[in-house]
């Protein structure tokens, strides 16, 4: 660790490798990996473990640490009586559906408000930040009716998965995020471009598109964990057994499903995000920072 | 009378005097002009779209429906008749309390604790991205599963379950969780804290790691320790960002929802989870009653353009 490249903290690097210091760093240093372990690993390892325990043993006081008798039958209970496989399917490709649409539309219109700037862009971008200030819960009413019954057109999207994809193009925080980085292509780079005579869509294709991999990456992964993640809306607009997604699911069973086999479905239907998470951590993490709240 | 004629002799030789090959010119600048427009607003039309039936209009439509009624496919004008109901529920009140309650103990937890655990963070040298990853993991999870761990494991109200064991161990006196009315807010804080800090975590990280060392440096030689060099230094140069994610945080807190669904089956021990936004969903969704639901969402975003004015107020008259 090349403790000296980074730049000063609250406390000086000098103070912290001086005796008394160092050792109060040391000791402060395990009590926050262990503790830290222990408060954000240990509830998952309780789960993975606790979903391998028999009812008896869940109830047992004091709780046993590792289980008796693992009973990796709740796993395979929870895969087959929930159909999980098939709410697995659904959400993945309600995921996968979600980030098509949100980097096509999401993309054309960043590019669009950033290079072209066609009349009343500026209004239109400004009307579509204007819908991070109005909270989901607010909305989720008139929402559910709009898709129960489209505006001039009068189709029902329940149980579509377009009731997912599009509302989820109206992503304002996207939009900001790649027009953003969009902006900071230069110019120079566009006007040769067009010089050539390409057209904006060649441009964009073959000059944004490949410089905006880092940004287009992190627009999918929060499409996919956003999908994953949301409850109350796919619950509304997808009432039937048949295309509820995983977490929607495995509520609907919870009532009448044993405590266990709840649990171990719970583990299952967190495996992919967390997967995700742990190859893509650099890529979620910058993507977070430095789109969030910097500028 | 003569000169009227004068005009028309000027016209001939004067500056805007069209030519043949300027006209032309103009008019293939005029095409242009709106041919790039329109391939500017062709790129724009799928999110436009998008966001018109799925945002914009929903909107206008929410308030519109608050004032309406419909009963067997038939919408008619009622006034306020929508608000008074809904005010009349007998847990319209709780809700609003419990959703106080609830935002304001997620600000004390949610909100200084992400602060703190990023100023201990970002002074160790090791490790950093294993406690990193290990803050944000949670975030990762679907809500539903985290909180079906923390109901059936965790909260388990009698001595089986996690925290009354730890509990236990530690000598303390063990809770009933959820089944308590006192407890039910508290344990939805903890859950909700623990799925979510990740995020302000990374964020104030970033945020510290743009503050110059020679502040500290400074404060030092000055004679600040350390707990004055974080409330002269440290806060002073996060503030704005302290400040935004303050409001988002009340925000995102005053929509309680899934909390509520999942570990108290909705409504808790006598009403004591019953959230605003559990209330949205019960009249629209079980009451029939999608007309109700919207003018409580109207309300609700009175409430937080309300907050949002005295925040903006705030941090206006700080800058």
């Amino acid at each position: 660790m090349a403790a000296d490249s980074t730049t000063r903290t609250l406390i000086s690097h000098a103070q912290l490798r001086r005796g008394r210091g160092r050792v109060l760093y040391w000791a402060v240093l395990t009590v926050v990996v262990a503790g830290f372990t222990l408060v954000f690993l240990g509830p998952l390892y309780w789960m993975v473990t606790g979903a391998l325990k028999s009812g008896q043993e869940i109830a047992q006081t004091p709780p046993t640490l590792f289980p008796r008798d693992p009973q990796p039958g709740n796993y395979v209970d929870a895969w087959t009586n929930l159909d999980l496989a098939k709410l697995l399917f659904n959400t993945f490709y309600y995921a996968t559906g979600a980030v098509v649409f949100q980097l096509v539309f999401d993309t054309a219109a960043a590019y669009a408000l950033s290079k072209l700037r066609p009349v009343l862009g500026g209004l239109i971008l400004g009307m579509m930040l204007a819908t991070l200030m109005i909270p989901a819960m607010v909305l989720i009413v008139p929402q559910y009716v709009t898709v129960i019954d489209l505006p001039i057109v009068h189709v029902n999207l329940l149980d579509s998965p377009f009731a997912i994809w599009l509302p989820l193009v109206a992503n304002a925080f996207n939009i900001f995020l790649l027009k953003r980085f969009f902006d900071s292509i230069p110019e120079d780079l566009m006007a040769a471009a067009v010089m050539d005579g390409a057209s904006p869509l060649r441009t964009l294709w073959s000059i944004v598109l490949p410089m905006s991999r880092p940004i287009l990456g992190v627009v999918a992964i929060f499409a996919v964990t956003a999908v994953w993640k949301d409850f109350l809306w796919p619950k509304l607009v997808m009432p039937s057994p048949e295309t509820r997604t995983v977490s929607v699911g495995i509520y609907a069973f919870a009532g009448g499903t044993p405590m266990n086999v709840v649990i171990a479905a719970s583990v299952i239907a967190a495996i992919p995000t967390v997967v995700l998470f742990l190859i893509f951590q650099r890529n979620i993490m910058s993507g977070l920072t430095t789109g969030g709240l910097k500028g | 009378m003569a000169l009227t004629t004068a005009p028309g002799a000027t016209r001939r030789t004067g500056p805007v005097a069209p030519t043949p090959s300027r006209t032309a010119g103009r008019r293939a600048g005029l095409g242009r002009k709106v041919r790039d427009n329109l391939t500017g607003h062709t790129f724009l039309i799928g999110a436009v779209v998008c966001f018109a039936v799925f945002s914009w209009y929903p909107m206008v439509r929410g308030v519109v429906m608050s004032f309406q009624r419909t009963r067997r496919g038939e919408t008619t004008w009622v006034g306020w008749d929508n608000y008074s109901r809904i005010i009349a529920d007998p847990s319209f009140w709780t809700a609003w309390k419990n959703t106080f309650v609830f935002t304001g103990l997620a600000l004390v937890l949610g909100y200084l604790v992400p602060f703190f655990v990023a100023i201990l963070l970002n002074e160790l040298r090791h490790a950093k991205g294993y406690l990193r990853v290990l803050v944000y993991l949670p975030v990762m999870l679907p809500p539903a599963s985290a909180l079906f761990l923390f109901k059936f494991y965790a909260y388990d109200p009698s001595e089986a379950g996690l925290f009354n064991a730890v509990l236990t161990a530690l000598g303390l006196p063990t809770s009933e969780w959820m089944q308590s009315p006192t407890m039910t807010m508290p344990a939805m804080v903890i859950a909700s804290t623990w799925m979510n800090m990740g995020g302000a975590v990374l964020i104030y990280l970033a945020a510290l790691q743009n503050i110059p060392g020679e502040l500290y440096e400074a404060a030092e030689i000055d004679g600040a320790g350390v707990w004055r060099r974080i409330v002269h230094v440290t806060v002073p140069q996060t503030r704005l960002i302290l400040a935004l994610l303050a409001m988002l945080q009340i925000v995102a807190t005053m929509q309680l929802f899934i909390e509520p669904l999942i570990l108290a089956n909705g409504a808790g021990t006598q009403d004591s989870a019953t959230s605003v936004a559990y209330l949205i969903y019960q009249h629209g969704f079980f009451q029939n009653d999608l007309n109700g639901a919207a003018a409580l969402g109207v309300i609700m975003l009175v409430v937080l353009a309300g907050f949002s004015a005295v925040y903006l107020r705030l941090t206006a008259r700080q800058d």
